[in-house]
């Protein structure tokens, strides 16, 4: 589904990805675990193509993504779900609206969409919500629309980016139920976590990078460094909150 | 296809009403550029004209003949002319048709003409050159003629006015280039702004797999709108100046000048196909400057 081979990506300043080989097949629940800055990331950008490997070959669903053209790139990225941390609705929009526009930009039919959309919310449990603003919902309400909006156009792949960050636990729960709902289904899914209790109980692949290295890939749980919730992590979601804002500002 | 049209339409006129400030402010400013351009295109136009028509009254050379050359060497010097390269016409005007001439451009005053004992004028023949460059070969040709008192023609006064009439074109020329960047400029510091305003939804949508074209579409089409409703504005505007124009100084112009001003639904037709296009390349143009970075990866 998802190979890496000896994949380099160096920044300016620092090392993003080092020498990285890893194979994540179809269906695979995998989690990415690692301190900030470690390289999970570039990991993410790579397989969507945001930024280009300096060396070694990405396949996903069997094509060679390092060698995507510009226009080649749309197409691959209707392949992936994606789901962040700050949910990313559209506040302007509705729930429905928020995820019949992944539909629209893939050219889908109304009719379609009018059929698919009621179906994914109601899957993820949402379906009372449809006419509501993103603002009038709570954070997990939230993310279930982000997951809704992810999973719409059917990815082979979705990739979810701290999902559970900026939610209480048991909200966190009801996320990761499902995700693992929608793994079931046969997608997979590749979640970016820093959240011990979550990788320990949910008992799935869990692949650590530190400074760009692949320092462990098992099953089961893993001795994060810091705990959840801890200074550290906080620190980190703040920092890659700042780091967006001051994105933004650059641009 | 025909769906995805639809939205981008509907999208963008969504985004021209969301910033109905900032659209105005653009509208006005092209509108204020495409005036300035349009005054100047009348001026160029008119100049233009005016000097093609004095043109044609000086592409002529007129030969006078001594009082002693007769009719049959008057004939052979117009059979001879006409062969010279460059001589599209010889005709010959006798005293008699040259004092009937100015008496016509008198006029009111031709009476004056009527006192006098005898016709002062000279028979002459009148040569119409092909093209007003080689006027002065044939000038300098004919004055070797035998039996001719002298030549005349205005060459001067042509060169003069060609001069001025294509240096007012190169400096019009220059100050619409100017004009049509300043245009492309503010619009798409316009268009930067719905762009920044929707930058959120643009990285949404590039996650989602949106082609960039798709998500240019409606800011391409903002653009244009803004172009189009810009153009149409300044044509009314000049439409309405210019039928005023000619309707109070176009008569006096003809009766002055003899030169007749270009006609307002000409100038207006023409100026509508003009600005629109330039309003919507400038519209398009500065759409696709503001998304350039955006659409980076």
């Amino acid at each position: 589904m998802i190979t890496f081979k000896n994949v380099t990506k160096r920044y300016k300043t620092n090392i993003g990805l080092d020498d990285v080989s890893i194979k994540i097949e179809k269906g695979d629940f995998v989690f990415l675990v690692g301190p900030s800055g470690a390289g999970k990331s570039t990991f993410i950008k790579l397989i969507l193509k945001e930024i280009d490997a300096d060396k070694g070959s990405i396949r996903v669903k069997n094509h060679e993504v390092t060698r995507l053209s510009n226009r080649q790139i749309p197409i691959h990225r209707r392949n992936i779900g994606i789901v962040f941390q700050d949910f990313r609705l559209l506040p302007n929009k509705t729930v429905y609206e928020n995820v019949a526009f992944a539909m629209e930009i893939t050219h889908q039919s109304k009719r379609a969409i009018r059929r698919q959309v009621p179906q994914v919310l109601s899957l993820m449990g949402i379906g009372s919500n449809a006419c509501k603003y993103p603002d009038e919902l709570s954070a997990g309400e939230q993310q279930r629309v982000a997951i809704a909006r992810a999973i719409v156009n059917k990815p082979t792949v979705l990739i979810a980016d701290e999902p559970t960050g900026n939610l209480d636990p048991d909200t966190a729960w009801e996320i990761m139920r499902l995700l693992e709902m929608i793994n079931q289904r046969g997608t997979t899914i590749l979640m970016v976590t820093h959240a011990k209790d979550i990788v320990d109980r949910m008992n799935k692949r869990v692949v650590a990078i530190d400074k760009g290295k692949i320092t462990r890939d098992e099953t089961g749980a893993y001795n994060f460094h810091e705990e959840p919730g801890t200074k550290t992590a906080r620190d980190s979601m703040i920092f890659s909150r700042v780091g967006g804002l001051l994105k933004k500002n650059d641009e | 296809m025909m769906s995805r049209f639809g939205y981008t339409i509907k999208q963008a006129f969504r985004q021209v009403f969301r910033n109905r400030a900032m659209t105005l402010a653009s509208v006005f400013a092209i509108t204020a550029m495409l005036l300035i351009l349009g005054i100047f295109f009348l001026l160029i136009i008119n100049v233009n004209t005016a000097a093609e028509s004095v043109k044609k009254d000086y592409n002529t050379i007129e030969v006078f003949m001594l009082e002693e050359t007769d009719e049959t060497r008057t004939q052979q010097i117009i059979n001879d002319v006409t062969t010279w390269p460059n001589v599209a016409a010889a005709v010959y005007r006798s005293k008699d048709q040259a004092m009937q001439i100015l008496k016509d451009r008198w006029g009111d005053s031709a009476y004056l003409l009527d006192t006098l004992e005898s016709n002062p004028l000279p028979n002459s023949i009148v040569i119409t050159v092909a093209d007003l460059e080689s006027a002065d070969k044939v000038a300098v040709k004919a004055k070797n003629i035998q039996g001719i008192e002298d030549v005349k023609y205005y060459k001067d006064t042509v060169d003069k006015l060609l001069k001025v009439t294509n240096g007012m074109k190169i400096a019009a020329m220059i100050i619409m280039a100017f004009l049509v960047v300043v245009s492309i400029v503010v619009v798409s510091n316009t268009i930067k702004l719905t762009v920044f305003a929707r930058s959120e939804e643009i990285t949404i949508m590039k996650y989602v797999g949106a082609t960039n074209w798709f998500i240019r579409g409606p800011f391409l089409a903002e653009g244009i709108i803004i172009g189009i409703v810009s153009a149409l504005v300044s044509v009314g505007m000049i439409a309405l100046v210019y039928t005023r124009v000619i309707d109070t100084v176009g008569p006096g112009l003809v009766r002055i000048l003899s030169v007749p001003l270009v006609p307002a639904d000409f100038m207006i037709i023409n100026l509508i196909y003009i600005f629109l296009s330039l309003g919507i390349s400038i519209g398009a143009w500065g759409s696709i400057i503001s998304m350039r970075r955006f659409l980076d990866t």
